[in-house]
């Protein structure tokens, strides 16, 4: 009884999130200084250079606030926004690409950075927690200060700050991976499975890299205070070895709220990964805004944040939902 | 065999050491330890360097073409220059000064609001707590890379430097204010509130007496990491040159660094002067943001 | 079943060494409940510790010896040496009341059989578990639940099951009654009673709540600064006690035959007040099994050394 209420709750709490970042997202190129509509047109005008005559201008920018759904007062607006994302998914057409739509450009990149996302993610949180346990558990150990240390230097480093050194390291000072890396599309074969992974090793080492170290030392810290309860001191004087110790007892109850912090950081990682990708020209949803952004290609923007968002905030909810899988007092009353 | 029983008597066991009256430098030494030390010199240098070195300038690094392109270090120019004929010790230098100026200001942005806002929602509670913290949980799921690039490209160098302190500060209040509420409740629940209360103080006597000090601690710690996220958040948006670049920071110098091809010409120091800069300074700030905690836990410890 | 011999317990602190037990020769004798007593810091959970056999640094045995009168089930002798291989086996500890001691994310029946144990046999523990905990007055799904869905009498029940199941011959109750609700703490008071008579072996109490000794044990044992100020049979020491510090221990109670347990909790904690008591090592046999350790002349006074 208790984990339905549980899991009522916080897909409320997800709906209501999601309903709210779709309402900003509506609202900021409507509170942006500059009007995207006229921006576009500036920039069409000084390619035609003065060709195009004042009737042509305003179909043009009819077509276009109509396209960007910037017809009518702000409440028909809104409510054809939310229609329009709700129901059919659509964000309209890319300008630089035009007429294909927004949507399929970004479902195209999404897998992409789905994939690398949580491959590092899974990777980093794992390694880090199964070094962290070590760490704090045998904290009184040498070793422990030294990997406690590893993760010091490696928490503070900015995602840029690591990915450049990535690359400089193994791109160039040892050229082990290629310094731009083309990722083929297209047909899939073998060979070019291989190549796409071959290529994803930058980038995915970087996101490991830079989740790995803030793992460890919260792990290693909660160990450390998990070690210290009754019931693991209990377990030991029952005579229970050093590994179920270490595992059922220690690892089982600080995941719990390492699990919770993971929740919470989602929106860091995505950064992350968006950054990553536009370094390593690697074709997610971070490369297609770089170059959305420099084109002035708005609607992709907003596409792209709307699918940040919801992906955001499922992550979100997945985890949510998983949680009550590990904590029993939860799931029972 | 004889006892001493001063041995024997449990409740002499412990000696309480004679305490003197403490100076103002006594008063503070329970700060220090080793990584608030080390932390706070890097600081203090890379601050004081940044802030005093600029006024012995020899001219204004993000000029371009200044000097004559791609020296290496020398004498003359310690970092070498750059392949748009600046120098980059100095750009270098006047990036960190920015970057920090960037860090701080929006720090304090974000402190004051993040502040406002959780112990509001914290003391106040009920259903306005409840919305309040659904717009911070909001806030707080919206991936502000995104939104920065948006706004980074409708914006795209065509304002000063500090609107893009100014939209930090909008989207980056979130984390914090969750963490001041948090606060805000547990010190709801303490009982020295209440007694000071008891003890005829006013509101105001209660707070500066009794809750800054607690406070005190997560406001610092917490601002600290403010730095460190908005120093970090602008590199970023200027490394994918979506800030004002001609503006000298750290994320600027790799921006310009990795579009003239630094590492395919071989210009190591272009890119790697920053990086190391940047390192150490974001090591600073960390070591210096737990070494304050460390030292904060631990008195709370022996309280 | 315990033979201690001049026990001494020490740990640095700073330049200094502390005795947390400094001294203490005794004989524990078979199958009975022996009760240990005295404010925190006199050492009871100290000698609790040496005798289970977890003395760990930053603490050391640094004088004396303790021999166990127990051998294991495949005929070993036990000495101090080995005796951690017998934990759960033929020696068994049960904690403070439990709000803690078992670990929540697991359910309680696999928290009979994750530690080595006499059985190899996984689910051959269990059956038997079962029937036991039945016997216990826990009805069959306790095993089955998580830690929290069961009240604080009834994990405690669980503990006192767990220590018990494998029939040690010494168990160790480390202030078993703590924290319960004073109901709840006469139901396990009992239940100890109760199995220690079926199983016949030596139960070592220790509590600060001499309401508690007076109840259950069948010998007493005092303690003050890590030494023995008086041991005798329960009766007897509570009837006749030698030793001052004894006797403001009992005076902290209501009169005896009073049977309300409200301010059974006469802790002695702080019911030596102002006096330190100077405490020999060795102990005078003043009546037949009753023994005392040299009382001072008059109480020493407490400045001494400040």
């Amino acid at each position: 009884m208790g984990a339905l209420v549980y899991i009522a709750k916080r897909f409320g709490l997800y709906l209501a999130v999601l309903f709210i970042g779709l309402s900003i997202t509506f609202l900021l190129p409507r509170l942006m200084p500059i009007n995207p509509v006229d921006g576009y047109i500036g920039q069409i005008q000084s390619r035609a250079n003065g060709a195009l005559s004042a009737e042509a201008i305003a179909e043009l920018r009819d077509n276009l606030e109509n396209l960007y759904g910037l017809k009518g007062n702000l409440f028909t607006q809104y409510v054809d926004y939310m229609k329009r994302i709700v129901f059919s998914f659509d964000f309209g057409p890319s300008f630089t690409y035009f007429p294909q739509p927004v949507s399929q450009m970004l479902m195209a990149a999404l897998p992409w950075t789905l994939s690398l996302l949580l491959t590092a993610t899974v990777i980093a949180w794992t390694l880090g927690n199964l070094v962290g346990l070590v760490a704090g558990y045998f904290h009184k150990k040498k070793a422990a200060s030294i990997l406690e240390f590893v993760g010091i230097l490696l928490y503070p480093i900015p995602y840029y700050i690591l990915a450049v050194t990535v690359l400089l390291l193994l791109a160039y000072v040892f050229p082990v991976f290629p310094l731009s890396a083309t990722f083929p599309v297209g047909q899939m074969s073998w060979e070019k499975v291989g190549m796409i992974i071959y290529n994803s090793l930058l980038p995915g080492i970087t996101l490991v890299l830079a989740g790995f170290g803030w793992n460890i030392l919260s792990m290693k810290a909660l160990a450390v205070a998990t070690t210290e309860e009754p019931y693991v001191i209990y377990a030991r004087l029952k005579g229970a070895s050093n590994w179920t110790r270490m595992t059922r007892y220690v690892f089982r109850n600080a995941l719990l709220p390492q699990v919770t912090a993971l929740a919470l950081s989602l929106g860091m990682v995505f950064n992350g990964a968006l950054l990553t990708e536009m370094i390593f020209s690697y074709p997610g949803i971070g490369l297609v805004m770089r170059a959305a952004a420099t084109g002035g290609d708005y609607n992709v923007l907003y596409g792209a944040i709307t699918i940040s968002i919801i992906a955001v905030a499922t992550a979100g909810l997945v985890i949510d939902l998983l949680y009550p899988l590990l904590d029993p007092r939860i799931r029972h009353k | 065999m004889t006892i001493d029983s001063k041995e024997m008597d449990p409740v002499t066991l412990v000696e309480t050491p004679q305490a003197a009256e403490p100076g103002l430098f006594q008063s503070f030494l329970w700060l220090i330890n080793p990584r608030l030390a080390v932390g706070l010199t890097i600081l203090t240098v890379m601050g004081l360097g940044s802030f005093i070195l600029p006024l012995f300038a020899p001219a204004d690094p993000s000029v371009q073409a200044t000097y004559m392109r791609n020296l290496p270090a020398s004498g003359a120019h310690w970092l070498g220059t750059n392949a748009l004929g600046q120098d980059i010790f100095w750009f270098l230098v006047f990036a960190i000064r920015n970057s920090l100026m960037l860090g701080v200001l929006v720090a304090v942005g974000v402190t004051i609001v993040a502040t406002t806002v959780g112990l509001s929602a914290g003391y106040i509670g009920g259903r306005f707590e409840r919305l309040v913290m659904l717009i911070v949980d909001t806030f707080i799921t919206i991936p502000l890379l995104p939104i920065l690039i948006i706004l980074g490209s409708l914006i795209r160098g065509n304002t000063s430097f500090f609107t893009v302190g100014f939209i930090i500060i909008i989207f980056g209040w979130a984390w914090d204010a969750r963490t001041v509420r948090s606060m805000a409740l547990s010190i709801r629940e303490r009982e020295f509130i209440n007694m000071a209360r008891f003890s005829g103080a006013n509101t105001a006597q209660v707070i500066i007496r009794e809750v800054f000090p607690y406070v005190m601690a997560y406001t610092l710690v917490g601002f600290i990491n403010t730095i460190l996220f908005a120093i970090n958040l602008e590199a970023t948006l200027a490394v994918i040159g979506l800030s004002k670049v001609e503006v000298p920071t750290l994320g600027s110098i790799i921006f310009w660094a990795l579009n003239y091809n630094a590492l395919f010409t071989g210009h190591f120091l272009w890119l790697v002067a920053p990086i190391i800069a940047s390192v150490t300074l974001f090591l600073g700030l960390f070591l210096t943001s737990t070494g304050f905690n460390a030292a904060f836990a631990e008195r709370r410890g022996v309280q | 079943m315990i033979s201690i011999k001049d026990l001494q317990v020490s740990y640095r602190l700073g330049t200094r060494t502390i005795h947390a037990v400094d001294g203490v020769t005794l004989n524990i004798p078979d199958g009975c409940i022996v009760g240990i007593a005295g404010e925190s810091g006199c050492g009871k959970s100290t000698l609790m510790k040496a005798i289970y056999g977890d003395i760990t640094s930053p603490m050391h045995l640094s004088r004396g010896s303790i021999t166990y009168g127990l051998k294991s089930a495949q005929g070993r002798q036990v000495t101090a040496q080995n005796i951690r291989e017998e934990w759960f086996k033929s020696i068994s500890y049960v904690p403070q009341s439990s709000m803690n001691s078992l670990n929540p994310v697991i359910r309680i029946r696999e928290q009979f059989i994750d530690f080595p144990g006499t059985d190899s046999n996984k689910k051959r523990v269990l059956e038997r578990a079962r029937a036991y905990m039945g016997k216990l007055g826990l009805p069959p799904e306790a095993m089955d639940s998580y830690p929290h869905q069961l009240s604080g009498g009834m994990r405690q029940r669980m503990m006192i099951g767990l220590a018990t199941f494998f029939q040690p011959e010494l168990i160790i109750a480390d202030e078993p009654t703590t924290a319960l609700d004073v109901v709840v703490q006469k139901d396990i008071l009992m239940l100890l009673m109760e199995l220690q008579e079926e199983m016949k072996n030596t139960i070592l109490v220790v509590s600060h709540d001499m309401g508690v000794h007076y109840q259950v044990t069948h010998k007493m044992l005092i303690m003050y600064a890590g030494r023995v100020v008086e041991y005798g049979d329960t009766d007897s020491v509570f009837s006749n006690p030698q030793h001052p510090y004894t006797k403001m221990l009992i005076d902290s109670l209501p009169t005896i035959g009073d049977d309300s347990m409200r301010g059974l909790m006469a802790s002695a904690a702080g019911a030596s007040g102002d006096r330190a008591y100077r405490v020999e090592p060795i102990l005078h046999e003043v009546k037949p099994g009753h023994f005392v350790a040299q009382a001072a002349a008059a109480p020493v006074a407490q400045s001494v050394g400040a």
